[in-house]
């Protein structure tokens, strides 16, 4: 069997900044395996712009996004099969993938997983109605336009203000279809601000808040949908259903970190992610198994991905040297506004960056790590919304070892 | 295309088959509807030298009825001993393992349970099981707790009844099966051709005459007509001068569970019935590893309303997660309805048995109808029953070359590593993942866009090859699809159908 050191499971922009980081540290014996027939992952359909601002300080399109990685990594002679799909991966590291080539195996020293996310659809939604065609994730709609030069529909509604959706929605307006509107089930929206504003209120696009679809009509192609209000409970007010006509009905209703070889190789995933559980060095449960980017917590930005793809590689360097890792028993759990906090364990011994998200938009805010009744750390943020992530430093200096660490977020 | 037909014996009749809206085919038999029904009797018909067409009304087969079931093959437990269900459900129970066989199609005979708890339901229960005593339905007993638990550590109750020769089949799998057999073997199948018009043409002698069906697609001429028309065929019973029938039509939703769930269920398992003897909502694994939930029961009189509603959402995760503890929201994936063609008797306002018609007031007709559950069990004893009824009246002669077999697509996730090996060496197209939740390759998908029926279709891919029908839902998979299918069959983009005409996918290119 072949045998590699590292093995990264996915070529999109958190495989690609992982890879580029192993080799400045070193690291030689990488292998990227990307499924698709060329690298950048989602990347590759987000030709808008907007990315990059906080990773290289200037504003660039998902390619160009991309092509940055992609020709960092061709600099440093990162090896990289495409058109090759990852089919299974055992505890014991065992990467299988299919490829035109063959059925290879793989034994990694270590694996790094980077597959991103997917779409959450109608079905895991099980909106009622029938099932006619042109009802379509706002990703899939993306891929449609944007790699495939194929257009959807014409009479648009958008349900769930999801970024994708938000960019969904200028895109079709741009290329002359009509969306009529977006509907969010909850009081605030899921993208960012910076979406609501350049997607929807510079094309005079409405935003429904607290609206959901109830009913999807049609026997071929969608005809319309019955859509109502919501109270706070997210119950359907009655007397509120409204009937909206349209051809088209994109869904951008959440991503899901996509880790059904994680789990094949005993990877202990968190409920509250959906992604692994990892400690400060992006290790997972199953030893020599690391998790970074979308496949691990969904990011707001790709410059939040690549960083902490970069910042794996330290933890992956420090196992392939022999460190020992499994001294990270110190349990990272947040409060209930939290909806999230990654790692879930340290050690205390090093510096580590946290990340979350708030459940609830809140004003000013203060944000305290706190083992008992010690302050690891205390900052203060002018405000937090569930859209953006949360992420700072936290120094190892004040921690204890042992009693877990909870993270606590008080409106102010 | 330009065809020339033969009669049954042999005489040239001279017509020619021009084109779709300028057909004049002589057929010996049309075979009214292309689902399991239609499809299992003209393969059973294409063992006799026979010229046989199915018309279909949707753009495959397996649209109706036949499509939206629970996928049990039942073992004969639940109607009376003198009903035809029952007689056709055991016969067809009994050898499914060659049918399974002869059509390379999945099968396991996994049994099921029939849970109850307390003294009433056991009384319930006791009631079932001798009415499966009295049918034979073989193996059948009641078990206690501790034995449900060691069939199934999943399944709960305090006694139950084990059917051990129940089993799961895929009717889409089993009925394109069916087709493509009949196909082989000299079958041909009209899709888009809704049977508008039927009339009786009179010959000289009685047996002279034949059948005039319109359809949207042309008209046909045969000899015979069979209707198997499934939810519609009392339209068609009526249409050939049987019935009156009087359709009071079931619609039964159903919940679909993630693979995830499905490691949990080995067997299907039911709750008593109610005192009515109806069942309310179980659970069933499906020979490819998910979970059905359902189907809940409401009857709609003669409407077809294939729309999900939150109301039976609510009842199906609540009723089914009695029955299975991993009926949750988590594991959705899809919902579907069911429309069954349930026809009662306009006097009892009792559903009807099975029916097979053949009268000397219709000459050269059989019409099925009220082949409702269990009927895909019954499709072939119901076909064979078919067949008797044209023999009564005309020798068939024996199509020699008549093959039982048929091989369906090699899936590659169904395979062991050093088969999936070769494979990828003989046809490189198996090293590209296509459908990654079901991993599906490019041979399959571009195997099933070349199918022997020639649907096109995305659905028509998707029930050849299960790519779509895992957890993403084509999230990765569908552009894949519809690519595949503009350039395999050189389809415009504004021609690529989900799975009916209207159903279109795209406007066109975007610029």
């Amino acid at each position: 069997m072949e045998k590699r050191d590292v093995v990264i499971i996915g070529g999109g922009p958190a495989g690609l900044a992982a890879a580029v980081e192993l080799k400045k540290k070193g690291i030689e014996d990488i292998l990227i395996i990307e499924r698709e027939k060329q690298p950048g992952g989602i990347l590759r359909q987000c030709i808008h712009d907007g990315f990059g601002l906080t990773r290289f300080g200037e504003t660039l399109s998902g390619p160009e996004y991309a092509q940055r990685f992609i020709d960092q990594a061709a600099q440093y002679h990162v090896e990289m099969i495409c058109n090759a799909t990852v089919i299974d991966l055992s505890s014991d590291r065992v990467v299988t993938y299919d490829s035109r080539e063959g059925l290879v195996q793989i034994q990694a020293k270590a694996v790094i997983l980077t597959m991103g996310c997917r779409e959450r659809t109608r079905g895991a939604l099980a909106i009622p109605g029938t099932r006619p065609s042109g009802i379509y994730n706002a990703g899939v709609a993306q891929s449609y336009m944007n790699l495939f030069n194929t257009m959807v529909g014409r009479e648009i509604l958008i349900m769930g203000s999801g970024d994708i959706g938000l960019i969904m929605a200028r895109r079709f307006t741009l290329e002359g279809a009509h969306v009529k509107g977006v509907f969010e089930v909850l009081p605030y929206p899921s993208g960012l601000p910076r979406n609501i504003e350049q997607c929807l209120n510079d094309y005079n696009i409405p935003l429904y808040l607290s609206h959901s679809v109830v009913d999807i009509k049609g026997e071929e192609r969608i005809e319309g949908v019955t859509v109502v209000q919501v109270d706070e409970n997210m119950k359907p007010v009655p007397g509120t259903e409204k009937e909206f006509s349209c051809d088209t009905l994109v869904l951008s209703v959440g991503l899901i970190p996509e880790n059904e070889l994680s789990i094949a190789a005993g990877v202990e995933l968190d409920g509250r992610t959906k992604g692994a559980f990892v400690d400060e060095n992006y290790q997972t449960s199953t030893e020599g198994i690391f998790a970074a980017g979308n496949v691990l917590h969904v990011h707001d930005l790709v410059d939040f991905v690549s960083l902490e793809a970069e910042a794996l590689a330290d933890g992956v360097v420090r196992y392939l040297n022999g460190e020992a890792q499994k001294d990270c028993e110190i349990e990272v759990v947040p409060d209930r506004n939290i909806g999230h906090v990654i790692p879930q364990r340290v050690s205390g011994k090093r510096d580590f960056q946290v990340s979350m998200r708030v459940r609830r938009p809140m004003g000013r805010c203060r944000i305290t790590l706190r083992q008992g009744e010690n302050t690891v750390v205390s900052k203060v943020v002018p405000k937090a919304i569930p859209a953006e992530m949360i992420q700072f430093k936290v120094p190892s200096d004040k921690i204890n070892s042992g009693e877990k660490i909870e993270v606590l977020v008080n409106e102010q | 295309m330009s065809v020339k037909t033969v009669n049954g014996a042999g005489q040239d009749f001279g017509t020619e088959h021009e084109d779709r809206n300028n057909s004049a085919s002589l057929y010996d038999v049309a075979v009214i509807g292309g689902g399991v029904i239609g499809s299992a009797t003209a393969r059973e018909l294409s063992r006799y030298q026979l010229k046989i067409c199915v018309l279909e009304k949707e753009l495959d087969v397996c649209n109706g009825v036949s499509g939206r079931n629970t996928g049990l093959l039942h073992s004969g437990i639940l109607y009376e001993k003198n009903m035809l269900r029952t007689e056709c459900s055991m016969e067809g129970n009994a050898e499914f393992e060659q049918v399974a066989e002869e059509l390379d199609v999945p099968f396991k005979r996994c049994g099921k349970l029939i849970v109850g708890f307390g003294d009433e339901e056991r009384k319930r229960l006791e009631k079932l099981y001798q009415r499966g005593l009295e049918n034979n339905v073989p193996g059948i007993r009641i078990i206690d707790h501790d034995e449900i638990k060691r069939l199934e550590p999943n399944a709960d109750g305090d006694f139950a009844i084990y059917v051990p020769s129940a089993g799961i089949l895929c009717p889409f799998t089993y009925t394109i099966a069916l087709a493509e057999n009949a196909v082989k073997n000299g079958v041909e199948y009209h899709f888009d051709s809704e049977v508008i018009g039927i009339t009786r043409e009179k010959g000289e002698k009685e047996e002279e005459g034949r059948w005039r069906v319109e359809t949207k697609s042309g008209t046909y001429y045969a000899r015979w007509v069979i209707n198997c028309a499934g939810l519609y065929s009392y339209k068609i019973a009526e249409m050939l001068g049987f019935g009156p029938y009087y359709p009071n039509r079931v619609k039964g939703e159903y919940e679909i569970l993630d693979k995830k769930a499905g490691a949990f269920l080995s067997l299907p398992i039911y709750p008593t019935p109610n005192e009515y003897g109806a069942f309310d909502i179980h659970v069933t694994p499906t020979v490819d590893g998910n979970v059905l939930v359902g189907p809940s029961i409401e009857k709609i009189g003669n409407n077809v309303d294939y729309s999900v509603t939150q109301k039976m959402i609510d009842h199906l995760t609540e009723n089914g997660s009695k029955v299975f503890g991993y009926v949750k929201r988590e594991f959705f994936i899809r919902n579907y309805v069911g429309v069954f063609p349930t026809i009662e008797d306009p006097e009892t306002g009792e559903e009807i048995d099975f029916q097979i018609d053949a009268d000397d007031q219709v000459p050269n007709a059989v019409s099925l109808t009220c082949i409702t559950s269990p009927g895909l069990t019954s499709a072939l004893p119901l076909a064979r029953r078919v067949v008797r009824k044209i023999r009564q009246k005309e020798e068939l002669a024996e199509n020699g070359s008549f093959d039982p077999t048929r091989k369906g697509i090699v899936r590659f996730a169904e395979q062991d590593i050093e088969t999936q090996r070769q494979l990828i060496k003989e046809d490189p197209d198996y090293g590209e993942i296509y459908c990654r939740c079901e991993c599906v390759t490019k041979a399959e998908i571009k195997q099933a866009i070349h199918n022997p029926l020639g649907v096109s279709t995305v659905s028509g891919i998707k029930y050849r090859t299960r790519a779509t029908m895992g957890r993403c839902q084509g999230g990765y998979c569908e552009t894949r699809l519809t690519a595949s299918i503009q350039e395999e069959l050189g389809k415009k983009r504004e021609e690529v159908l989900l799975n009916k005409n209207g159903a279109w996918m795209f406007t066109g290119e975007v610029k």
